[in-house]
């Protein structure tokens, strides 16, 4: 394929077949920066459909980057259970007081009715406007969380650590239940015009639980879970480590993987080359204080360390941009990518910029 | 092998036990725990074995979670079995345990409370007490840290708002010349190491374990 004039969907296709493409593409993943475009408060965008399609095209028209996100928020599964969403004027919606408040309730519960659940129809009704405005040029990009990670949110953190380390039975029951919902999510998200699927895993990360717990849960409901997904699929740690688990997580069957501002990068890179597509790994939290002239310095930092020989998208290490990021901050990343990211991209020793 | 000889022979024998001890540990090994625990009670006094095993221990995992060695699930599992041990050992209201100031723990509007679990576990199981309030807003936060006199106040935060709310906690505390010592973790603190300083806090700790360095360093200027 010609390097030049390429769409964001060639340039994405060329990065993950591990070749160079004519940049490298920047999935910029804004959620609440769509209310602030809309002039909308965070609960008020999540609302409705026709918002978060408005934003995200905005946004991409604003800032130029290779995706669109059809991510709501976090909790929109947990909702879609029956659980409590808490709303904050300055940040994500949060997911409230667990839905599953006892181990032994597990057996009893059902995964939601996709069709049947408002807030998921939502997010598959803005996806279907995103298409039908974006057409083919463009990803949409959609989002499940993993069986294995859902049940931080399903139950608490700590009561979900106690269930994987003292109750197989019931933690077996509950991966089978969240598998089951999770796969139904992702083709629905699919049929209605995703052109991928973020599988977001963080309990998998080896920040969380130990390789061996991975490959004994995680892996295996990953493998089980994407196998059935009818679509490309990327999985992201959000934030959490990957590098001692990057070759379980290729064998898993996705193309993508999303890695820490924690880890080098380069390291990564050379750990994924050929295997899986490099995704991130810009510090989101430390974004919000950023000059223009350093968020340059750590686009091109990183273009340097991951870029060489594709296989490598530009993008935070957490799977969502903070509200408090401003906007010259994002338009600087955007330049940065347009400026230094063009191949064949130069190669500077880490610790060059 | 008994903890037995001269000071060096005893305080190597301790550092073999601390290391099986956290060996015992990361592997949830129960029994083990529970062996070796008994092993260092026929030398040791409950506080001795809070600080020279438990603690040392804990330290280490904290210290390996931090560099990456060490998954959160085991730092979780590891205080938690720590807790059990020394809530046997060295109960909440003992006149053994330690000698300390009023410290209290919370989330701000936070559903995601495995940062202070595992805060309050490693602080309990070395053998300081403090009180936990759960989930507050910053104005539950300021009024019960003031009406229980607390002088060492701790915010585990996982979400960034969250965090940034910790600056009006910081505020409100300092206007009421309080004088509590503001101490925050959590995630949005390890990916900005300079968020601390913003949200006007006195300190941070990186990981649970941290968080007994800190009250030994606040105690030790409060003396």
């Amino acid at each position: 394929m010609s390097r030049g004039a390429m769409t964001s969907l060639q340039r994405v296709l060329t990065t993950l077949g591990h070749r160079e493409p004519d940049r490298v593409p920047l999935f910029l993943l804004p959620t609440m920066h769509g209310a602030r475009e809309l002039g909308l408060s965070i609960r008020d965008y999540f609302s409705r459909a026709e918002h978060v399609a408005e934003g995200q095209l905005r946004l991409r028209e604003k800032f130029g980057h290779d995706c669109l996100y059809s991510f709501f928020y976090a909790p929109v599964e947990i909702e879609a259970w029956g659980g409590e969403v808490v709303y904050a004027a300055d940040g994500p919606p949060n997911s409230g007081i667990p839905l599953i408040s006892s181990p032994e309730r597990i057996p009893r519960l059902a995964p939601p009715e996709i069709e049947k659940t408002p807030c998921l129809v939502k997010v598959l009704a803005a996806t279907k406007m995103m298409k039908a405005r974006a057409g083919d040029d463009c990803p949409i990009i959609g989002v499940v969380m993993s069986p294995f990670s859902l049940p931080v949110m399903q139950m608490g953190f700590d009561r979900y650590l106690d269930l994987m380390a003292e109750q197989p039975e019931l933690f077996a029951a509950l991966m089978r239940i969240n598998e089951a919902f999770c796969v139904a999510w992702a083709n629905a998200q699919l049929n209605a015009g995703a052109t991928a699927i973020c599988y977001f895993d963080p309990v998998s990360s080896p920040t969380i639980v130990p390789r061996e717990t991975y490959l004994r849960f995680g892996f295996a409901v990953a493998k089980r879970t994407l196998a059935r997904i009818k679509g490309p699929t990327a999985t992201h740690l959000a934030s959490g480590r990957s590098l001692p688990i990057l070759g379980d997580i290729a064998r898993t069957g996705t193309a993508v993987v999303g890695v820490s501002s924690l880890e080098d990068l380069g390291e990564v890179k050379g750990a994924c080359r050929g295997k899986l597509t490099v995704l991130g790994n810009l510090n989101g939290i430390e974004m919000r204080s950023w000059t223009p002239h350093r968020a340059e310095a750590a686009v091109r930092r990183a273009i340097a360390q991951a870029g060489p020989g594709g296989g490598f998208i530009l993008s935070d290490n957490h799977g969502e941009i903070p509200g408090q990021v401003p906007d010259d901050v994002l338009l600087a990343v955007a330049e940065a990518v347009r400026r230094w990211g063009r191949y064949p991209v130069e190669r500077i020793a880490a610790d060059e910029t | 092998m008994p903890v037995t000889g001269t000071p060096l022979d005893e305080g190597s024998a301790l550092d073999e036990l601390a290391g099986e001890f956290e060996r015992a540990l990361l592997s949830l090994n129960r029994p083990q725990i529970k062996r070796l625990i008994a092993r260092a009670a026929g030398r040791l006094t409950p506080l001795e074995i809070a600080e020279r095993i438990v603690g040392r221990a804990l330290d280490r995992i904290g210290a390996g979670w931090q560099g990456g060695a060490i998954a959160l699930s085991q730092v979780y599992m590891s205080g938690r079995m720590c807790e059990e041990l020394m809530e046997e050992l060295l109960p909440p209201g003992d006149g053994r345990r330690k000698e300390q100031p009023a410290m209290a723990i919370a989330t701000l509007d936070d559903y995601h409370l495995l940062g202070k679990r595992l805060v309050t576990s490693v602080l309990r199981a070395t053998g300081y007490d403090l009180r936990d309030y759960g989930r507050a807003t910053v104005d539950e936060a300021v009024r019960r840290s003031l009406d229980d006199r607390i002088r060492v106040l701790m915010i585990s935060t996982l979400m960034l708002p969250s965090a940034l709310r910790v600056r009006d906690v910081a505020r409100k505390l300092k206007a009421a010349s309080a004088g509590v010592t503001l101490v925050v973790g959590g995630a949005p603190f390890l990916f900005d190491p300079n968020l601390w300083r913003e949200v006007e806090a006195d300190a941070m700790g990186r990981s649970a374990s941290e968080a007994v360095d800190l009250v030994e360093a606040i105690l030790g200027e409060m003396r």
